[in-house]
């Protein structure tokens, strides 16, 4: 993997926030979250329900607004008002995956509709038959046969389903393809097939992902790099294999305890880590944003970066000897 | 492994379901014994029975479908020939307790939680007033509410996922069931949520002497919390054994697919293994073993004869002609021949705690 200064970022955000009007106040779903997204990577964003991943993914979709911060594409400003020509540059060129096929399909269409709506919404297609062809292209694409088209969402199973929904985003022809936990919903031999697709897709194309997931597991299989998020706030950010090695912040070190491993003797060993957010002292310094080891970040004040960084000497220490 | 007599005991059941006048055999012929105490996990994927079979030793199956053949023996009665409501409601909820996954169906949004957990010991503990207040409280408590007396005034919706999951758990409590059968208990909430739900079920059960089901497609749940594990494929039971001998040496080729396709398993950078094609479909006849058409090691016959139960050891069998003695010698994908090899290994005595002592750090 190349350092991280020499590589194209494909997607900036800085101090994002969401915020949304509830009942006698303003919730903030996202506080203040920044990373960068390299060209053809894949970044995971991990999170419990509530924790703002799926917000985040809506604010760079630009279906919910930013309540402060920027979100940059390739250098230009996405968020906020933008001039129509960008906003058509966008809809090409960021897509979105959904999580559950069985409802983000309109039953009411055909496939040929469905996949090329897109299209139609920013006129690409110069004629109708251009038009058949690019959905023809884009069902190839996904492993599903042209004589699909004619068919509606209900004949499909749950894993065609996803499938379709795929093909509905490369027609676009995007970059950036924000998929929201696209796997979740399905059963596990069908998972496989869909994390095969996208890897492909993403080989093929050079595509770039945003995976947003509740699932450590699958993300571990698929990211390059991991940012993980709690309430709003990204407490860890690193290369996947660095973070499961060694995770730093205890919010983080509490999911991976989490997670079960499907192997009886090592799941029966592990020992359950909970996360208190009590067990933070910033009463003297709050957290910032730091950066504990190259690459490797952390939400943290002076004195738990000290202890973060003399932990990953020890750990640096033990590996050496 | 002495086990004694089973607490149940299902025996070549069949369910079959009326959908507008055409019959789907959703359970066809599958067997199971469940043994005091323990801990049975019930893996497959959506279709593959797992729900119903269980829901038919509850009489909960819907109205549209029925036990055409075989025995559920439960307390020396078989209760798949129960036909009344009154027959059910003598085992179900007060001997054999469900927990659904989603704890918003099963509570009712319009009455507060205490008196929802009153009710059930009201009915089966045949206390009453302060008595099963308190009762309902205690078994709040029990379940890891906090300030359990003010949060039984409360409603659901103030409630959250976990701690609804929670309130269910109290209920299912409150009859002192002798087997608590855990249908996805835990899909529906966060990790870390779901640690602390499996945790909290494994300490009730030490001291309520129950013996639990679950029934999940979660493979890491199974290994957390399964003493022994069944595995089911289109309505029948393909392997079972214990969760070791499951785990680390499965025998029937879904096994080995549905293990073998885990990301947890796969190599990153390389495509996971997965499986071909779609279960079959339950309204028609299946010929031979069900897996077979989407197996790239089946054989001839698998085509043409339904595989008996092998017996792989005195708690390991499998419903496979790989096993048959005749059977050409087929060697598993090499993530479970990898698999096999690390418990071997492990057996050996080369430190099993080591080896998970290991294990558990990168992981954790």
């Amino acid at each position: 993997m190349n350092t991280a200064a020499d590589r194209e970022k494909l997607l900036e955000i800085r101090n994002l926030s969401v915020d949304f009007k509830v009942k006698g106040g303003v919730f903030t779903a996202v506080k203040g979250v920044s990373f960068d997204i390299y060209k053809g990577e894949t970044f995971g964003l991990v999170g419990e329900s509530g924790s703002g991943k799926t917000t985040i993914g809506r604010a760079i979709m630009r279906i919910n607004d930013a309540s402060s911060g920027q979100i940059f594409f390739k250098g230009r400003q996405i968020n906020g008002r933008i001039t129509r020509e960008l906003d058509r540059v966008i809809m090409q060129s960021i897509q979105m995956i959904f999580q559950d096929p069985m409802a983000s399909l309109n039953e009411r269409a055909k496939v040929d509709y469905i996949v090329s709506e897109g299209l139609y919404n920013i006129g690409k297609a110069k004629n109708e038959e251009e038009r058949r062809a690019s959905v023809q292209k884009a069902l190839l694409e996904v492993g599903l046969l042209p004589e699909f088209a004619s068919r509606f969402p209900h004949e499909f199973s749950g894993g065609q389903r996803q499938r379709i929904g795929i093909a509905r985003s490369l027609i676009m022809g995007p970059e950036l393809v924000v998929a929201d936990e696209p796997i979740s919903a399905l059963d596990v031999s069908i998972r496989a097939q869909v994390l095969n697709l996208l890897a492909e897709l993403q080989r093929s194309m050079g595509l770039t992902y945003l995976f947003i997931a509740h699932d450590l597991s699958v993300v571990r299989f698929i990211t390059d790099r991991i940012a993980v998020i709690n309430k709003g706030e990204i407490v860890e950010l690193a290369e996947t294999e660095e973070l499961f090695a060694r995770p730093l912040h205890p919010y983080t070190r509490a999911l991976l305890s989490a997670i079960p491993v499907p192997d009886p003797i090592m799941q029966r060993s592990k020992k359950l880590i909970r996360y208190d957010r009590g067990c933070h002292d910033y009463s003297v310094q709050g957290p910032t944003w730091r950066e504990a080891k190259p690459g490797h970040f952390v939400l943290a004040n002076d004195e738990e970066l000290g202890r973060y960084r003399a932990a990953l000497q020890a750990d640096a220490a033990l590996s050496e000897s | 492994m002495n086990r004694g007599n089973p607490i149940l005991s299902a025996g070549n059941l069949v369910v079959k379901f009326d959908l507008r006048g055409r019959i789907l055999t959703a359970i066809r012929g599958a067997s199971l014994d469940l043994y005091e105490g323990e801990t049975l996990a019930i893996v497959g994927e959506s279709g593959s029975g797992k729900s119903v079979f269980t829901k038919s030793f509850i009489g909960m199956l819907d109205t549209n479908g029925w036990i055409d053949s075989g025995s559920i023996i439960f307390e020396g009665e078989d209760i798949a020939k129960y036909h009344t409501e009154e027959q059910w409601l003598r085992v179900r909820g007060k001997k054999i307790s469900m927990v659904f996954q989603d704890p918003m169906t099963a509570l009712s949004p319009l009455r507060s939680v205490g008196k929802q957990i009153e009710e059930t010991v009201v009915l089966h503990q045949g206390l009453s007033g302060k008595h099963a207040e308190y009762a309902a409280i205690e078994l709040l408590e029990r379940v890891g509410i906090s300030d359990p007396a003010a949060r039984y005034r409360q409603y659901p919706h103030e409630f959250s996922g976990g701690m609804r999951q929670r309130v269910v758990i109290a209920i299912a409590m409150a009859c002192k069931p002798r087997i608590l059968i855990c249908d996805e208990p835990t899909t529906a909430l966060d990790v870390t949520i779901q640690a602390q739900i499996l945790g909290l079920i494994k300490a009730l059960q030490r001291d309520f002497n129950f013996t639990t089901i679950y029934i999940t497609h979660d493979l890491g749940v199974v290994a957390d919390v399964a003493d022994r594990v069944t595995v089911m494929y289109a309505g029948t039971i393909v392997e079972r054994g214990t969760a070791e001998e499951v785990f680390y040496d499965p025998r029937h080729p879904y096994t080995w697919a549905l293990l073998s396709s885990l990301p947890q398993l796969g190599v990153k950078g390389r495509p996971l293994y997965s499986i071909s094609g779609t279960p079959p479909n339950l309204f028609n006849d299946i010929v031979g073993d069900a897996f077979a058409p989407r197996n790239p090691r089946a054989l001839t016959i698998d085509f043409v004869e339904r595989p008996p139960e092998f017996k792989v050891s005195e708690t390991h069998f499998a419903s496979t002609w790989l096993l048959d003695p005749r059977a050409p010698r087929v060697e598993p994908p090499a993530a479970i021949r990898s698999l096999r090899e690390k418990y071997a290994s492990s057996l050996a005595g080369h430190g099993t705690s080591r080896d998970a002592e290991k294990s558990k750090g990168s992981e954790s």
